[in-house]
């Protein structure tokens, strides 16, 4: 069985599952239980200044899609930081640090922006005994209206300055956790870098109204008739976060920069995408959410048995195998020929393709009296969305062409070499290839 | 002492009081909001689905199921009423495991197909009991129609009618409205009076006046009502039995099958109805089904069902079939009556096992009897009707007859299988051919 203990910018932990900052890890109770699920480490819900406590909302604080029989597809929430006081928070973290030391404890802040306020939080947390600190830029609702978080993420100034006041204050690993609302998510992970961060994590959720109460006219969750926009997550945005880590992990601006991976993350299978798109480790939280802690068993044997079936003995092995193939669109193979088939022993019938193709697309798919579907090659662009449409997995499948053949569709010789956009004919400017 | 499954004879309370009303609730209860939920997360949502191609009517099974999904329950009653406007009822007793269920692509991919007939009755049961009747009348065209019937051909045609502004009289020899829905489908199929608050609920499109008790070639006259209406569409039924043609088929205990089935329908109480200890029911259509099972239900001791040919041509679905089985009743196929058996009353029945071509094999069997069901099919009634072809009457096109100005559909009519859901479709279709010729008389 492959060996899954992880070590993140030194942070060692049995499994590179980790649980997001979030209410899962609001408190001992829900910590203890995690580990003793078998959770790697755990991100502790974020912590404030000392003083009163922030106060949540005493209504509905998250809202939801579904998919078919109703599963949850995404959430969005209004809840802000912890809402107990500092040193209730970390008396536990320390407790529970002590109760398990090959667990691996972050501590999540966040502050006002200014130097006295960070280092004397950083002076308090160390004394739990953590492996670590996340700075929070990256709630996007009510602590944002304060000027924390994602307005914080939202400025690379800000986000290089806060990250060198903490390497300053403190001797802890500092991971930045970074907003997605933002154009180019790279601007501030390079700027966490340049201000001497040991890591970056993303996502943090995405601005959101999940609905709109169509009896209130207000968007959910609604609190006595309104609704503020709130934080997005679950796996609906797991193809947003596997892009923004796949930015900064291809920049070579941020190139080896550690990344901690979240987004969306459900399964072993979706850890390991974002693990091979340069992910060191991931963040787990909506799924947790959505079936409780149980879920980190199918992580652990999902994993564990992809990497024996790939020969890796090591998660490293894992980190960022895909990021060389990912590439600009320009870069990609022009003369690569496919073309869908349908495999007639699977094919139910439905005509989903058909609908899809015929009313939607290319009209590459025929439909007989009797309901036999099948490709015409001679119109088949091998756009992917019979496949992605079809009920049964692998009954469509896109197959490449040989070199040497003709494509019906073109009447072309597909063609062996690779050839791309940035010398193809039709662009205006195409280079000669040296 | 008490009657119990033991006694002999045919007698009525043989079970505890409180488990009729067990026995006789609903087969398939109307699915909660959840269920129905769940189930219409399941439809695909195909492309000229296969279920529509297999319902009668033609309803368009996705969209409604789409409606129901995205919660207007509502809008998919509008949906299959537009298309069946007896959809309540045949979401109780269509065969669907032989019509869109059967086609459904998740019963070729999993076995499992989306229950459409249980989401059916959801969204109908939901629109009916809100009260909503959700077509208006036209503007009164002043053309007059006679529907003969009042069973699912004849309302289905009168309702549609009705809907496009013509009068309507329905004439019916029973009591009540409903035909077979009324008097020839199990009790545990339509429990709670559902057949005739269908019939009420149907009417209050308007423009329907029904005249029961008046049958056709006893006072009413076909000739007059052609006379006396601008068309006229025959919904009649089958209202004659098939006779087994043996020697004492007279005796005491032996009934039509239909008979005791439309008895149990009409009873106020259940319990009264008198069932027999050794219970034989011949035939192997629906008919005969209905009647073995809730023999069974009632109490008997012993119910067997004999068909002369093999299961596979039992006209009873797989599905009927399991329920006779898992009731209790016995079935046994390839085998013919030959004699009754009794001094007054029957006591044994003889029978004879044939082979494949029906030929007699010599090797014969008796079962005790004390009651029999008779359910070998039903034959055409009445004199003076448009052309048969075969033993119903013929009809090209839309229903039309050999009779000018007369339409016929249902039962009666040749073609299509005997169904609720084929009457009501055929009902549907000739009152679009009456329209079509009233209105436009020139064309």
């Amino acid at each position: 069985m492959a060996d899954l203990t992880s070590d993140f910018i030194g942070i060692k932990s049995p499994n590179p599952f980790w649980l997001a900052s979030a209410p899962p890890t609001d408190k001992e109770y829900n910590v203890r239980r995690a580990f003793d699920a078998g959770w790697g480490g755990v991100v502790w819900k974020t912590l404030g200044e000392a003083g009163p406590p922030v106060v949540n909302v005493n209504g509905p604080r998250y809202g939801a899609i579904y998919g078919a029989d109703r599963r949850l597809l995404g959430l969005n929430n209004i809840e802000l930081i912890t809402d107990r006081p500092l040193e209730v928070n970390l008396e536990e973290m320390k407790r529970v640090k002590r109760d398990y030391p090959d667990r691996a404890l972050i501590a999540s802040l966040m502050v006002p922006v200014n130097e006295d306020a960070w280092r004397e939080i950083l002076r308090r947390v160390e004394d739990t005994g953590c492996d670590g600190v996340e700075l929070n830029f990256g709630c996007p609702h009510g602590m944002s209206e304060r000027g924390m978080g994602s307005a914080v993420g939202q400025v690379p100034e800000y986000v290089g300055q806060v990250a060198h006041w903490c390497k300053k204050h403190s001797s802890l690993p500092v991971i930045v956790k970074l907003t997605p609302n933002i154009t180019d998510v790279r601007k501030p992970a390079q700027a966490a870098m340049e201000g001497g961060a040991d890591a970056v994590s993303l996502i943090n959720t995405i601005n959101s109204i999940t609905s709109v109460d169509l009896d209130l006219f207000a968007p959910q969750p609604t609190i006595d008739g309104q609704g503020a926009h709130g934080g997005y997550c679950g796996p609906a945005v797991k193809p947003i976060a596997l892009n923004m880590v796949a930015e900064i992990a291809r920049d070579p601006a941020t190139a080896g920069l550690p990344i901690s991976g979240i987004g969306g993350i459900t399964t072993w299978r979706d850890a390991a995408e974002f693990m091979t798109l340069g992910a060191g480790n991931v963040q787990v939280c909506t799924a947790a959410m959505t079936y409780g802690f149980k879920i980190v068993e199918e992580m652990i044997s999902g994993l564990s048995q992809w990497m024996d079936e790939k020969g890796m003995t090591s998660t490293a092995d894992i980190v960022g195998r895909a990021v060389p193939n990912t590439v600009n669109w320009k870069d990609l193979n022009l003369n690569y020929v496919a073309k869908a088939v349908i495999n007639q022993d699977e094919c139910i019938k439905c005509g989903r393709c058909y609908a899809a193709c015929e009313d939607t697309s290319h009209q590459a798919i025929s439909m007989s009296p009797d309901r036999v579907f099948e490709v015409i090659d001679a119109e088949c662009v091998a756009c992917n969305l019979c496949v992605n449409v079809c009920p049964v997995e692998g009954c469509i499948t896109m197959e490449a062409m040989a070199p040497g053949e003709v494509d019906p569709r073109t009447g072309k010789v597909v063609e062996a070499e690779y050839a791309n956009w940035t010398t193809h004919p039709n662009n205006p400017g195409a280079c000669a290839a040296e | 002492m008490k009657d119990t499954a033991l006694t002999p004879g045919i007698t009525g309370g043989r079970l505890p009081p409180e488990e009729y009303a067990e026995n006789f609730s609903d087969l398939h209860p109307r699915p909660d909001h959840h269920e129905a939920l769940v189930a219409a997360d399941r439809c695909y949502f195909c492309h000229d689905a296969p279920c529509i191609t297999a319902c009668p009517t033609d309803i368009d099974i996705p969209l409604f199921i789409r409606q129901i999904a995205t919660g207007t329950p509502e809008a998919a009653a509008r949906t299959i009423f537009a298309q069946n406007i007896m959809g309540g009822m045949c979401a109780r007793v269509c065969p669907v495991e032989t019509l869109c269920e059967e086609a459904c692509v998740r019963e070729l991919a999993e076995g499992k197909p989306v229950l459409i007939g249980q989401l059916q009755r959801y969204a109908t049961d939901t629109l009916m009991e809100a009260g909503i009747h959700p077509f208006t009348r036209a503007e009164p065209t002043g053309k007059r129609v006679a529907v003969v019937g009042a069973g699912p051909a004849g309302l289905s045609c009168a309702h549609r009618l009705a809907m496009h502004g013509h009068d309507v009289t329905v004439f019916d020899a029973h009591e009540k409205p409903g035909g077979l829905n009324e008097y020839g489908i199990a009790s545990y199929k339509t429990p709670n009076d559902f057949a005739a608050r269908e019939v009420e609920w149907l009417l209050k499109i308007g423009g329907i006046e029904v005249k029961t008790g008046q049958r056709l070639g006893a006072g009413l006259d076909l000739a007059q009502l052609r006379a006396d209406h601008d068309a006229v569409f025959l919904g009649i039924g089958l209202g004659g039995v098939n006779a087994l043609n043996l020697e004492g088929e007279d005796k005491d205990g032996l009934r039509d099958a239909v008979d005791f089935i439309a008895d149990l329908r009409q009873a106020s109480d259940v319990s009264k109805v008198p069932v027999g200890r050794d219970v034989v029911v011949i035939g192997g259509g629906m008919t005969a089904v209905d009647a073995a099972v809730q023999a069974k239900l009632l109490g008997a001791l012993n119910v067997t069902l004999v068909y002369r040919r093999g299961r596979d041509r039992m006209n009873a679905s797989v599905f009927e079939q399991d329920l006779a089985a898992s009731s209790g009743v016995r079935i046994i196929t390839g085998a013919t009556p030959r004699a009754i058996i009794g001094n007054g009353a029957v006591r044994e029945i003889e029978f004879e096992y044939t082979d494949d071509d029906l030929q007699p094999t010599g090797q014969t069997f008796r079962l005790a009897a004390d009651q029999v069901f008779k359910a070998i099919g039903q034959t055409l009634h009445g004199e003076g009707l448009p052309d048969l072809d075969g033993h119903k009457i013929a009809v090209t096109g839309a229903g039309r007859t050999s009779m000018k100005g007369v339409w016929a559909g249902g039962d009666c009519a040749a073609g299509g299988d005997d169904l609720t859901v084929t009457a009501v479709a055929e009902g549907r279709d000739a009152a679009m051919d009456i329209h079509a010729s009233l209105t436009n008389a020139g064309g």
